[in-house]
């Protein structure tokens, strides 16, 4: 493990109208870490997923990425600087076929200018071809290159999910956020899931952060993973410390989904 | 005392606004639509008053009541031939089907009756009394006394009556409300009926202030109305009140000081700007999209 | 490659469509009636286009294209009428003009949703025809007087660069960022595409087209006045996009040729137009919400079992 951590957040918090929905968040992750991040209901994981990524400005705190504060960031300028996420209720291009919700992440490695698309020059076809070969070969690792020209609404809910996870690894991510990927998905789906995450972890070379409430999962290949409660961090360690913590257990007590013996 | 004058015209004017965006706001509230046919209905107010009063020799304030109840079926079946499919819809499609509904109206009446304006009759005394040097109109007078009288009464109603925390809870949580037992749709027409009830009464009173009424009156004040309902926080009833009094005294004021004709454009210009900084509005809370 | 196939079997298809009615113009079989309608008709698809690249592709509900059209007509005619530039230089002109108030209108209201979205742009269009309302050096309230310079040839010219410009636009990485922001804006986003600068680069595009469109319409008549240029005219550009589907573009250049056609043959009867206009919409979005084609293109009904093989070939 390297002595710098890929990503740090300091003291990071947000009020939303004077309610403070997450306080004194603090985390860090290193390269190359599968990190899980669990809680009760409302405990304000989305919340710190949205400020990780720029969809909310963080009210105190900074977050450092790869040595750049990313605070003020818009999104798409977060996942330029490489962090890209899936979303807790999928949120794929609908309309759009299979291949071309990858393309769309890969808009920002392409280099092919408006105008020299509207004049159709070479450096169009250059990038469009590009762009379409790379999509095709990335969505093979995922086995979904037989849907390339399915509409994204058509397809089977497990192969939205993948392609979710796929997209966002198109987007070239040093650090990948997948929000509750195995919501919804049976125990033979979620082994699936588990196998694909530890394939492109290879892969990639990656880092992952990941929300989830299926608790095998978690305990299953998180090497970390951090509790939030009411919006504070109220533990984290190894998947044993976690087990046996007091806090986790009293946080979790009256939850119905605490199978914490994995 | 110009300005007084002036103050009180803006607010004569206003108070016309702001019983149109009372409509606006409560179905937006309630269902999320801009009702761009609620200008249209204003008109048709303006020309039951006119019908009632010329035709059938009623005084002024039957007039005004039938116009109103006349409006209130009118928003309710309107509501129900063509907003209530859409409830699932998206928003874009509602608001299409709003204009379209706006535009067969205007010109499904000027197709039946014609193009013509109206006189609408001068039935109140004209007379004029004058505080601190200012001449004030007796209509002036009766516009406000009017407004006033119908906002209390809408204020008992969503405040001290069942149909009132009907569509309180109804605007607040569609889903939740069902379930607790409340007629979503019923609630939804009853807001239709007083909103469009307030705006018939704001035809008449326009009618009797302006003098000359015609088919396509409502496009205009319809529009202002809603600025002035975004201006006070769509959704919220007191906010519509104070926007349409607001918008009111400024464009008084803007036509008074020599720029007549960029009196409509101060409407436009206040819109702009609201949606830009306070989108939400004076009176309005920050919210955001759920990710 | 297939796709300039295409492109080059659209380019015949032009070339006829312009040649056989520049004949039936030039021999007089076409008289000014019909060579009038049939310019009104490619400024239609001009402006039904440009609104389809805003509304359809992009997904920004804008109801104020009229503006643009406004901005270029007055542009133009100043440029042919009081400068007494070539009429070339007026349309582009036109043109850039427009461009430049689609940016001043899209970059402040575009973070906009929805129906706020709409009504803003609504109101910017009746900003943009109240200043010319008050701007004595164009004619104010009574209008201007401008020369019939559109004849078929550049109406022509212009409906088929902007068929070109647009649907390229659309087939790029460029127009797929578009899309996807119509699709689901938070995940264009996070996805790291510049939402705000595609949204008003469609914006800037669609206002320029429509500017263009200003410039061959104020050359059609003899006078341009504010009153042509409210509410309603960007209403009747609206109805075409949406009737003819919301993103596709051979939708609204049917819905546009086909409502032309409804319009002119009614031209007496303005209300009875306006009654046969809401109606339709009003059934459409009660029944039919995503218009004649929806998203699809006139293109995908004719080649879709192309497209199966086509995923086979892929795959291999």
């Amino acid at each position: 493990m390297s002595n710098k951590p890929l990503l740090s957040v300091q003291n990071v918090g947000i009020n939303f109208g004077g309610l403070k929905a997450v306080s004194e968040f603090n985390m860090e992750i290193h390269q190359g870490e599968l990190v899980g991040l669990i809680g009760p209901n409302g405990a304000g994981k989305t919340t710190s997923f949205n400020l990780l990524t720029g969809v909310y400005t963080p009210t105190f705190g900074e977050i450092i990425f790869n040595g750049q504060k990313l605070n003020k960031l818009a999104p798409y300028q977060v996942t330029k600087r490489g962090i890209s996420r899936t979303f807790q209720n999928i949120r794929l291009f609908n309309e759009l076929s299979v291949l071309d919700n990858v393309k769309v992440a890969y808009h920002s490695l392409a280099k092919n200018s408006i105008v020299s698309s509207i004049l159709r020059l070479p450096s169009h076809f250059a990038g469009e071809k590009e762009m379409e070969e790379k999509s095709i070969e990335f969505l093979k690792i995922f086995n979904l290159h037989e849907d390339l020209y399915s509409l994204a609404k058509n397809l089977p809910y497990g192969k939205q999910r993948r392609l979710e996870i796929a997209r966002a690894l198109a987007a070239g991510p040093k650090l990948l956020l997948l929000d509750e990927p195995a919501a919804g998905m049976n125990p033979q789906e979620t082994q699936e899931l588990m196998s694909l995450i530890a394939l492109i972890r290879e892969r990639f070379d990656l880092t992952i952060l990941l929300i989830e409430h299926d608790m095998n999962l978690v305990m299953g290949i998180c090497e970390r993973i951090y509790v939030l409660d009411h919006g504070v961090l109220i533990a984290d360690g190894t998947p044993e410390e976690i087990r046996s913590h007091p806090k986790v257990i009293e946080a979790y007590l009256g939850e119905e989904v605490p199978a914490v013996h994995a | 005392m110009e300005w007084i004058q002036q103050l009180v015209n803006g607010i004569s004017l206003g108070s016309i606004y702001a019983l149109i965006a009372l409509g606006y706001t409560m179905v937006y509230g309630i269902i999320k639509l801009i009702n761009f046919a609620h200008g249209d209905v204003f008109m048709v107010g303006s020309f039951v008053g006119f019908y009632s009063i010329v035709g059938l020799g009623l005084d002024f304030f039957t007039a005004l009541v039938l116009a109103m109840i006349f409006c209130a079926i009118f928003g309710v079946l309107i509501e129900r031939i063509a907003y209530k499919r859409l409830r699932n819809a998206t928003r874009i499609a509602a608001l299409i089907t709003a204009i379209g509904v706006s535009l067969l109206i205007e010109n499904g009446f000027i197709f039946t009756w014609g193009p013509q304006p109206k006189a609408f009759p001068d039935i109140i005394a004209n007379g004029s009394f004058e505080i601190l040097g200012a001449k004030i109109s007796i209509k002036s007078i009766l516009i406000l006394s009017i407004s006033i009288t119908l906002m209390v009464i809408l204020q008992f109603i969503v405040h001290k009556t069942k149909i009132g925390k009907a569509m309180r809870a109804v605007s607040h949580d569609n889903e939740a409300a069902r379930l607790m037992g409340i007629n979503v749709d019923n609630t939804i027409s009853a807001t239709f009926a007083i909103g469009s009830a307030l705006a018939g009464a704001a035809g008449v009173i326009f009618g009797l202030y302006y003098t000359k009424i015609d088919p396509l009156m409502g496009i205009i004040p319809g529009i202002k109305a809603f600025v002035a309902a975004v201006l006070g926080g769509i959704g919220i009833i007191p906010g519509a009140m104070v926007g349409g009094l607001v918008l009111g005294v400024i464009e008084t004021f803007v036509n008074a000081s020599g720029f007549s004709l960029w009196r409509d454009a101060a409407a436009f210009v206040i819109l702009i700007l609201i949606l830009i900084f306070r989108p939400n509005g004076i009176f309005g809370k920050n919210t955001r999209e759920k990710v | 490659m297939k796709k300039s196939k295409r492109f080059w079997l659209f380019i015949l298809l032009a070339v006829v469509i312009y040649s056989v009615v520049q004949l039936l113009i030039s021999t007089g079989v076409f008289g000014s009636y019909y060579s009038n309608t049939l310019i009104l008709m490619a400024i239609n698809i001009i402006l039904a286009v440009s609104l389809h690249l805003v509304i359809g592709i992009t997904g920004q509900f804008s109801i104020g294209h009229a503006g643009f059209l406004a901005v270029g007509a007055y542009i133009s005619a100043i440029i042919t009428m009081r400068l007494e530039l070539p009429f070339i230089v007026g349309i582009v002109a036109a043109g850039i003009i427009a461009t430049l108030a689609g940016l001043v209108v899209g970059i402040p209201t575009l973070r906009l949703r929805g129906d706020y979205l709409a009504i803003a742009t609504l109101g910017f269009a009746e900003i943009i025809r109240i200043i010319f309302l008050n701007i004595d050096y164009v004619g104010g309230a009574a209008g201007m007087q401008v020369s019939h310079y559109t004849t078929w040839t550049y109406a022509f010219v212009c409906l088929v660069i902007t068929i070109i410009v647009i649907t390229n636009f659309t087939n790029s990485r460029h127009g797929r960022a578009c899309i996807s922001i119509r699709e689901n804006e938070v995940a264009s986003d996070a996805m790291g595409i510049n939402t705000t600068f595609y949204k008003v680069a469609a914006f800037a595009i669609g206002a320029f087209f429509a500017g263009v469109a200003g410039a061959l319409y104020a050359h059609n008549f003899y006078i341009i006045q504010p009153v042509n240029f409210g509410f309603l005219k960007s209403f009747d550009i609206l109805i075409f996009v949406v009737l003819g589907g919301l993103g596709s573009l051979s939708g609204s250049v049917i819905a546009a040729i086909l409502l032309t056609m409804v319009s002119t043959y009614l031209q007496g009867f303005p209300e009875t137009r306006m009654i046969i206009y809401s109606l339709v919409l009003i059934l459409v979005m009660l029944y039919r919400p995503q218009g004649l084609l929806g998203t699809r293109e006139i293109t995908d009904f004719l080649k879709f079992k192309k497209s199966r093989k086509g995923v086979a070939q892929h795959v291999e």
